[in-house]
């Protein structure tokens, strides 16, 4: 059980990356590159989401 | 405005599916419901899909649906921050919500303020939680109302005096009949139609107002030039380097208060096993996405050239221009069920702390578990009276401001709950002092900035604005640490703790192998 359970609290660090990767708008708050008509800022933000979402989902299927 | 047949018929058709799913919801999965965990909880036994509707109409309300894009429709991108923030409430949730479920399960706690009176031993305490909650809660509700208004208005149903608040009062009564009979079933049933007319709304609001406008470029390119024009520069639609703070202090204050709201809470823990809330947090997310599609909308609103003279009507205007009556009509009777989910659960959830943590704790111990129940569903028609009466009684602004204070006031609660759920840092009576100062610092704060969410001050040649919420929650945090320190030091005791650790752990089932088939493997 001992290796198992050390494996769990490994990737929990993973839910870290969105904090990092949101709370600095002063790395995202700009127009370009745009994508299909979206400025960076917006699509940026959603692509966030999504892999918040992704990660979330991983630790929680690895820790089961 | 002239009354619009077509949209009120569609309108009431929707109101009157809802209202009966409302009263039937009492038979759905039949529990006992003169007991409260039955009334308060739906008999804790939720699955994935029921919670993920549950919770996800609870938290992304009627009110948010109106507010968000009309932020961003003012003051673009700063008004943004709703996405950030929604998008890290999740893992949040994943980390803390599993041990709170657990933990609750285990000592048939039913509100935050439950725990913190088991964790922490301290009526005082949980006092101290619970009212922070039922004052969060109650301005809450009264902006769904707002959120109903804004659309029965929209509709052209106008009237002078009593008349013209007629509507919200039936529609409010019906809600609080049918809470009353079902508790939390009947939020948790009619959140399956709310949330599919919603998903419906902003899928055909998405795919077909931008391309009426000339496609998102041109969306962006419009609400740059208006920001732009404006004189004094009004927003901007790409986040200036003087709103940094403030983005990223709302976003992350926003997101730990989310699910420490009582309402929250409570569709937390009426979940069946600790999987769902955990498959909810990676799934919940989805309703972000949402949120964000909506934000976008208010610059569409720009692009379209509507002009409003009150902020919250931009969406309710938006559909009204770009949409069929009918299909305006939909739109609105989403907007308006949109606001009976919440508005349900939270005086549901109103109601629970009252009768846990004020009624049972103090006035009387020895209620029993049906008292319990019967105390809390006239708890919840107190609650929702009383927002009714607010909303019609004083101006809009204030129940936006309360609403406003509100989350500043549930981050104070942050420490006691969420530390509280992995260790036992703190001192009891250091927690109720720490709680005090950042109710009063944020306060303050607050009102000397007449409500605005930031508080600027100036470090070196730099300004910064960041969330008062945050400032207040620093304050909190300094004085729970100095006074664990003295009040350990001086040995004054820390009340008992009823949980182990144990407790908070999500234990994997036990395999059972019954023993008769063993031979015959």
């Amino acid at each position: 059980m001992q290796p198992r359970s050390q494996g769990k609290r490994t990737h929990w660090w993973l839910l870290i990356l969105p904090f990092a990767g949101l709370l600095f708008p002063g790395f995202y708050a700009h127009a370009e590159p745009a994508l299909f008509g979206f400025p960076f800022f917006y699509w940026y933000q959603f692509g966030w989401l999504l892999v918040s979402s992704a990660l979330t989902a991983f630790v929680y299927l690895r820790s089961r | 405005m002239k009354l619009d047949p077509v949209a009120l018929t569609v309108f009431i058709a929707f109101f009157g599916l809802v209202t009966v799913l409302g009263f039937f919801a009492a038979r759905w999965r039949r529990g006992d419901l003169s007991q409260l965990d039955e009334w308060g909880l739906g008999g804790r036994r939720f699955g994935t899909i029921v919670s993920w509707f549950l919770i996800g109409g609870d938290l992304y309300t009627a009110y948010t649906l109106i507010a968000v894009p009309a932020l961003v429709y003012g003051v673009g991108a700063a008004g943004f921050f709703a996405v950030p923030y929604t998008i890290l409430a999740y893992p949040i949730m994943f980390a803390v919500m599993p041990r709170l479920w657990n933990v609750s399960k285990r000592h048939s706690f039913v509100t935050p303020a439950d725990f913190v009176r088991g964790r922490y031993g301290s009526d005082s305490l949980a006092l101290a939680i619970a009212l922070t909650g039922i004052l969060a809660t109650m301005p809450y509700i009264a902006l769904q109302l707002v959120g109903m208004q804004v659309v029965i208005g929209a509709m052209g149903v106008t009237g002078s005096g009593f008349a013209a608040d007629l509507p919200l009062v039936i529609a409010f009564l019906i809600l609080a009949a049918y809470t009353y009979t079902s508790g939390l079933r009947a939020p948790a049933m009619i959140a399956f139609v709310k949330d599919a007319m919603i998903y419906i709304v902003v899928v055909a609001a998405v795919v077909a107002i931008p391309s009426k406008l000339g496609g998102f470029g041109h969306v962006f390119a419009a609400a740059q030039a208006r920001f732009a024009s404006a004189v004094p520069p009004a927003g901007a639609v790409i986040l200036g380097p003087r709103g940094y703070w403030s983005y990223a202090t709302l976003a992350l204050g926003s997101a730990m208060a989310l699910f420490i709201y009582p309402h929250a809470v409570t569709g937390v823990l009426s979940s069946a096993r600790v999987d769902v809330v955990k498959r909810n947090a990676a799934l919940l997310p989805a309703y972000s996405l949402l949120l964000g599609l909506v934000a976008l909308l208010g610059y569409a609103a720009i692009a379209a050239g509507i002009h409003v003279a009150v902020p919250s009507q931009v969406m309710p205007a938006l559909f009204k221009a770009m949409f069929p009556s009918w299909f305006a009509g939909f739109a609105f009777a989403a907007i308006a069920i949109g606001a009976l989910v919440p508005a349900a659960v939270m005086s549901i959830a109103a109601a629970n702390l009252w009768t846990r943590n004020i009624y049972k704790t103090f006035l009387k111990p020895a209620a029993t578990g049906a008292e319990e129940a019967s105390v809390a569903k006239m708890a919840s028609l107190v609650v929702k009276l009383g927002a009714l009466v607010f909303i019609i009684g004083v101006p809009t602004q204030y129940a936006i401001n309360l609403q406003l204070l509100g989350g500043i006031w549930i981050l104070q609660t942050f420490p006691a709950i969420v530390t509280g759920l992995f260790r036992r840092w703190f001192h009891d009576t250091a927690l109720l002092w720490g709680w005090f100062a950042g109710m009063v610092a944020g306060t303050d704060l607050s009102l000397s900035q007449g409500f605005k969410p930031t508080f600027a001050f100036t470090i070196g040649s730099q300004t910064i604005a960041p969330y008062i919420g945050m400032d207040a929650l620093l304050v909190n945090l300094v004085v729970t640490m100095a006074l664990t320190v003295a009040l350990d030091r001086a040995r004054i005791p820390r009340c008992a703790d009823v949980t182990s650790p144990a407790d908070y752990e999500s234990v994997p089932a036990p395999v059972v192998v019954p023993t008769t088939t063993l031979g015959t493997r």
